[in-house]
């Protein structure tokens, strides 16, 4: 016998004696990685940050400071100025907030889809794979940020929902295949066949049993399509593709700040370096909720 | 085998084939060629846009339908028609496919090959000194987007030069236009100019493959033949090199097919900002000139890349794992 | 092995006699201690806690345990293959050389050389990658670089030659995937005995594999072991692989060992509580005789928090105050070198009780329908002439089609109400395929499955439900068959939910089924993982019984479960039987429980019964060749009887399902046709046995064999 499996059955065995809630001790396993709490913490930041940092702002976010162009950080523009005299902190707080929105939204949208494409394939198998995967492949050769870049500036006007709705039927498809694969394996275990042989119905099957037992995977790999969301808005907006002026973004003002990075870096490092932070601590959580939450990877420590 | 090689690759040519279809007729829907002729200066008459237009096979009086007949026509028998300057696609796609699979080849190389031998090794040094710091460059770079670190590379190669005082790093085309020297020379301008590029593409590339690989590595140390190689007398070491790494390598494999879409993202990014003539930053170009043959020809080539890639992919792990293998 | 022979001249000049004139044990272990740290919060393990023993040459050791009782660590430790984080303390010395202490490139020197491992899971225990020759000449070179690759190879192919790989100069070739369990186990050893170790640690080697193979290895192991003169571990829950192996055997518990002596003392005078439950939990393939079997309650400690005294004390049924004072040193009782770990063992030594006197057992109700003849009892289930087949599929990525596999081909039985049918067969023969076909109550592929008079396929989809609720399945895997994000209460209510019961209903209903599988009914918020693996397996019966169903549908129930903790959900399930008046169809790979629990036995080789009738009929009198050498594999765990045994060991593995051998299926293992005349094996060759009724006397025993003849095996 392994030595892994020793030390389990010694953990089980002690698990007998200890009576408590799944999703307190779910929480305690979380908040005991310590990646995951300070990956949460700078998000709560961020996240208070972003919305109530314009509160305590002077400057609102459309004025412009006549006598200020381009002007270093002061005690009177936090993070300085722009080309047009525009106080960098508040743009950058609305920028912040927008690509959290986008960056949360679109990996919620992404999952969902991913989550029903992959199950319903994998466990279905047969046409309604085939069929789906053919799907799937076809979206993955499609060039992501080009259809993007094509298609974005024509829904502009539909707001951000649109926005958030297109990125996650571009970024769904690696996540599907993975479901699937995790759905054909999970639907032999015996207690998906046990359901079958009372009479529960195929969809309840994939809601009840198939999608909860591999929430682990589909809450890490959330985690990482927020920071590609993030990260592929930033693109669009670097290259213009994104929203338009006065609108910013954080991808709007990096993209502004490039340009005079040299000569006046207060333009392009506040909005860069929150935006590595804010990814920095997505990604943080995600790769402590795959230790905290896979058993396989726990073994490992 | 060969049945299955000639039905797969089949169906490879209908998705590329489907891919372009739809970036066409998405580009023919949404761009506006005409605004590009009504632009210029001075404004052509009415009649010439008109016939320009209806040259290009870009005029959004005639049906999309008939449109799209037209180019699939040309399509099949190899002509991607002309871009919005009147200049053959094909020509345009032989002169730019190069400089992209040239800096894709380079960086993926790099950065695959150091992401791999950089992940094993943490793996083996778990909790180490060596895996903590990689670890920390790994996450750090993922979180920086790729047009962040290209930007970033470009105003630290100024900031090298101008304490240096020469011109060290080059960070704008892909080689100096007026260079007049021998041999030597032209390489060490072309190596100049593709050090920071190729960096660029393979930074994001390393920090993938680097936790990719350090993850598989780890959930094959403890498998059952490690050990086993290790009771025959094999030292940890040996046992890690010739049975543990060679056996995780193979997921890697795969998992290249799910990078290729990034890598083209991120080829995209490089060329544009470093400032190459290559198919990444024919994307850029072709949207914003309106120009939809072009934005067609730029998704076959990408898909094709994607579609090759993940041929190769299947390739190599069928020669890396005999469990695949057909006997 | 005369290829050995070489190197064991080394061997033998080491093996010298000490300075009192007896020779020196090969494997000293002293005072051994492993420990792990608990990390992230969790209390420290210590999983072996002062283990002390000793191995001669040529010697058969056997380490007996439950899993969790430290056995497979303390040989770990012997090979240096503890993970780094582990703490050991004590002594471990080979030939009088201290091994504890030495760096991975002198351990290294060591293992595969003076002391080597075969271990459980051939499956994972052959690297992938490489063909087997290759991993065999491996271990040849590692210890002899001078030795010339194509040298290598070719003692690579000898080794292989030796564990009984036919056509080993080709087969070297081949990957371990390539290879069925049994295969993979013989290159294992190849490897292990590649250069005449002085040691070599068995860890429970067969207990992946059928019976049948298992025979095969034991073989192979005593072989080895007679060629190279070897000190032998043999590491085993299964007392009966040890009876009939081992010179001296120790048990252990809870990271001790709690008692030792020769093979016969431990199994006739029993002199730990521990040993005679486990001993009496084992259900026995060659009595009649329906007593219910011994069950230990409770569960092993946790390693984690010791009880400070006795740790055995909380589920020894004669434990006194005193054991909870200390922990018991293991002292010698009765005869030389017989050691026990227990305050109470010269009383019971003194008294000469056995496990009946010790344990209390509780006696189970006779079955009342057990007194209606089979033929007047309702019908359950009745399978006609079911197939299965499916294709099989080659390679991974370019998938193509191979052949057409068999699974089930032409089966026919039925149950009848209050009968429980004992499925057999080894892996790959078609039980699983079955139990699918049946509980999917699809219309088959060829033949009619009927529950309760229901023909599966042709009922509309109400009556369906209806059937559903007739039909009821439990699962082998405890850890797999519930769902772990559910609670105990979620899981047991499913089925009733699904069948539409009002909330008040379920509530009760799940508690009286707690109660009825004898779980503390307030245990229903826990989620599985809060269980043991006994305990999960009869949340699984509490399911299964939800909705009354008339036939339980049981795959390998007790199979992955410790026999201590097997013996009480049996005897669970015995009691159940009579209680509720359920019919089983019971599938299983050991025979010595289906014997306890079945009335009739249906044996299967490559998706076909070969013999079938009641229990007592089969097992007594035996008339399919494959049925006695399926009963004459399973070791006894009475090491006299299993010492006079004559096993049969069937040649090879099973046959390609896609494929199988014309006329009787079993001919080309078959012990039978080998002594028959040429004229005789054509009626083997060209005709398929029919399943008839063969043997006079036997009022329901059935055998589809051209030469079947009553012969008692046991």
């Amino acid at each position: 016998m392994s030595m892994s499996a020793e030390r389990e059955a010694v953990a089980s065995d002690a698990a007998v004696v200890e009576i408590s809630g799944r999703w307190a001790s779910l929480a305690r396993e979380l908040l005991a990685t310590r990646r995951v709490v300070i990956g949460l913490a700078i998000i709560v930041a961020l996240i208070a940050m972003a919305w109530l940092g314009p509160l305590f702002s002077p400057w609102e976010f459309d004025e412009r400071d006549f006598t200020a162009f381009r002007s270093p950080p002061s005690a009177d523009h936090w993070f300085g100025t722009g080309n047009t005299g525009r106080d960098i902190f508040h743009l950058t707080m609305v920028g912040l907030q927008k690509s959290i929105l986008i960056g949360l939204c679109a990996a919620l949208a992404t999952t969902v889809i991913a989550a029903l494409v992959g199950a319903f394939a994998g466990y279905y198998l047969g046409f309604t794979d085939r069929a789906l995967m053919w799907f799937t492949d076809l979206f993955l050769v499609l060039p992501q940020f080009l259809i993007l870049a094509i298609l974005y500036p024509v829904l502009r006007d539909q707001g951000w929902v649109v926005f958030v709705l297109l990125l996650a039927s571009l970024m769904w498809m690696v996540t599907a295949k993975m479901v699937r694969g995790m759905t054909i394996s999970l639907k032999e275990r015996e207690y998906v066949l046990a359901a079958r042989f009372m009479g529960v119905s195929h969809g309840r099957i994939i809601l009840r049993h198939i999608l909860p037992n591999m929430s682990s995977l589909l809450i890490v790999d959330a985690t990482i399509n927020v920071s590609s969301a993030i990260i592929l808005e930033t693109a669009l907006s670097y290259f213009g593709f994104g929203v338009q002026p006065p609108d910013v973004t954080l991808g709007s003002l990096i993209a502004e700040g490039a340009r005079q990075a040299l000569a006046f870096p207060w333009t392009f490092w506040f909005c860069t370096g929150l935006l590595i932070v804010l990814v920095l601590a997505v990604n943080l959580v995600g790769d402590g909720l795959r230790d905290a939450l896979d058993p396989h990877s726990k073994s490992r420590t | 085998m060969a049945k299955f090689l000639i039905r797969r690759l089949l169906s490879y040519l209908v998705l590329i084939f489907l891919a372009s279809s739809i970036a066409y007729l998405i580009a023919a829907t949404t761009l506006s060629p005409r605004s590009y002729f009504e632009q210029q200066q001075p404004p052509p008459s009415e009649q010439a846009i008109e016939r320009q237009l209806d040259k290009l096979n870009l005029n959004d009086e005639t049906p999309l339908a008939e449109r799209y007949a037209t180019w699939v026509a040309g399509v099949a028998v190899g002509d991607f028609g002309q871009t919005i300057t009147d200049e053959s696609v094909n020509e345009a796609i032989a002169r730019k496919a190069g400089v992209t699979l040239r800096l894709i080849t380079a960086g993926t190389l790099i950065g695959a090959t150091v992401g791999v031998a950089v992940g094993a090794y943490s793996a083996i040094r778990q909790y180490g000194r060596f895996d903590r710091t990689a670890t920390v460059a790994a996450f750090f770079l993922m979180a920086v987007p790729a047009v962040v670190v290209a930007v970033t590379l470009q105003v630290t190669a100024v900031w090298i030069n101008d304490v240096s005082g020469m011109r060290l790093l080059e960070y704008g085309g892909e080689y100096s236009a007026n260079l007049d020297g021998g041999l030597w020379a032209t390489v060490l301008d072309r190596v100049q100019h593709a050090i920071l590029p190729t960096l660029s593409l393979s930074l994001s590339l390393f920090a993938v493959f680097s936790r990719y690989q350090r993850n598989m590595m780890l959930d094959v140390l403890g498998s059952d033949f490690v050990r086993t190689a290790m009771a025959k007398g094999l030292t940890r070491r040996a046992a890690m090199l010739k049975h543990a790494l060679r056996t995780a390598l193979i997921p890697t494999i795969t998992y290249f097919t799910f990078t290729v879409g990034i890598l083209m993202a991120n080829a995209t990014f490089t060329e544009k900002i470093f400032g190459w003539h290559g198919m990444g930053a024919w994307v850029v170009d072709s949207i914003v000139t309106n120009d939809v043959n072009a934005v067609a020809a730029v998704t076959f080539f990408m898909a094709l890349c994607v579609m090759a890639a993940s041929f190769l992919s299947d390739v190599l792990y069928a020669w890396l794992d005999p469990r695949v293998r057909v006997s | 092995m005369t290829a050995t022979s070489g190197t064991a001249a080394r061997e033998h000049a080491e093996a010298a006699p000490g300075p009192d004139g007896a020779e020196v044990p090969v494997l000293q272990v002293r005072d051994l201690q492993v420990g792990f740290p608990g990390g992230r919060g969790n209390p420290d393990v210590t999983a072996v806690r002062g283990v002390s023993y000793e191995v001669r040459r040529g010697e058969i050791l056997g380490i007996v345990g439950e899993s969790g009782s430290g056995k497979s660590v303390s040989s770990m430790a012997a090979m240096g293959l503890l993970p780094d984080y582990a703490r050991v303390s004590g002594s471990i010395r080979l030939h009088g050389e201290e091994l504890l202490g030495l760096d991975d490139q002198a351990m290294s020197r060591k293992r595969g050389r003076a002391i080597s491992m075969v271990f459980q899971d051939p499956l994972s225990g052959l690297t992938p990658v490489y063909t087997v020759g290759d991993q065999v000449a491996e271990a040849v070179r590692v210890h002899n670089p001078q030795t010339s690759r194509a040298d290598a190879q070719k003692r690579a192919v000898e080794l292989l030659t030796l564990v009984g790989i036919p056509d080993a100069e080709r087969r070297q070739r081949a990957f371990p995937h390539e290879f069925s369990g049994g295969m993979r186990q013989r290159v294992m050893i190849a490897i292990a005995i590649a250069n005449d170790p002085d040691v070599i640690i068995c860890d429970e080697p067969t207990t992946a594999l059928d019976v049948t193979i298992q025979a095969q290895i034991l073989e192979v192991l005593k072989a080895a072991q007679r060629e190279t003169g070897a000190a032998v571990l043999m590491i085993t829950h299964d007392l009966g692989v040890v009876a009939g192996l081992v010179d001296r055997v120790q048990v252990m518990y809870a990271g001790r060992l709690v008692e030792t002596g020769t093979v016969d003392d431990v199994y006739y005078r029993t002199r730990m509580p521990y040993t005679m439950g486990l001993l009496g939990s084992v259900p026995r393939l060659d009595e009649d005789e329906k007593a219910p079997l011994i069950p230990i309650k409770g569960n092993p400690p946790s390693l984690t928090d010791m009880p400070p005294g006795c740790p055995f004390a909380p589920r020894c049924p004669i434990a006194t105050s005193e054991c909870d004072a200390g922990e018991p040193p293991l002292e010698r009782v009765g005869g030389e070198g017989h050691r026990a770990a227990c305050i109470r063992a010269g009383e019971i030594e003194a008294n000469e009780w056995t496990a009946r006197d010790v344990y209390p057992v509780s006696e189970i109700a006779e079955n009342p329908v057990a007194q209606v003849p089979r033929e007047d009892r309702e019908t359950v289930l009745r399978v006609e002439d079911l197939a299965k087949h499916h294709p099989l599929m080659r390679g991974a990525l370019f998938k193509r089609r191979v052949g057409t596999v068999f699974a089930v081909d032409g089966l026919s039985f039925d149950i009848r109400e209050g009968e429980t049918l004992g499925l057999v067969g080894e892996s790959g023969c078609g039980k699983s395929s079955t139990l699918m076909e049946i509980l999917s109550l699809d219309a088959p592929q060829q033949g009619t499955v009927e529950v309760l008079g229901k023909r599966s396929g042709r009922v509309s989809g109400r009556e369906r439900m209806a059937v559903r609720r007739d039909v009821q399945v439990v699962f082998q895997d405890p850890m797999s068959s519930l769902d772990p994000r559910m609670r105990v209460f979620e899981i047991i209510a499913e089925p009733l939910r699904t069948h539409g019961y009002s909330k008040e209903r379920i509530r009760s209903r799940v508690m009286e089924l707690m109660d009825l599988v004898r779980l503390d009914p307030s245990a229903v918020t826990r989620s599985p993982a809060e269980f043991s693996g006994g305990q999960r397996q009869r949340i699984g019966i509490a399911r299964a019984l939800a909705l009354e169903p008339k036939l339980l549908v049981l795959d390998e129930p007790v199979s992955a479960l410790d026999v201590s903790i097997q013996a009480g959900v049996v005897n669970l399930l015995e009691e159940l039987k009579v209680r509720l008046g359920l019919s089983y169809l019971f599938v299983a790979h050991d025979l010595s429980v289906v014997r306890h629990i079945a009335d009739r036995v249906a044996v299967m080789y490559l998706g076909k019964i070969v013999e079938i009738g009641d229990v007592k009929s089969i097992y007594r009198r035996p008339t399919h060749p494959y049925t006695k050498a399926l009963l004459s594999a399973i070791p006894l765990p009475d090491p006299e009887k299993e010492r006079r045994r004559e096993h049969v060991v069937l040649q090879g593995d099973l046959p390609n399902p896609a494929d199988p051998p014309s006329g009787c299926r079993f001919r080309t293992r078959c012990q039978k046709f080998a002594v028959l005349s040429e004229e005789e094996r054509t009626a083997c060759r060209e005709r398929e046995p029919e399943l008839e009724h063969r043997v006079a006397g036997a009022a329901d025993q059935a055998a589809a064999c051209h030469y079947a003849e009553p012969d008692a095996v046991l």
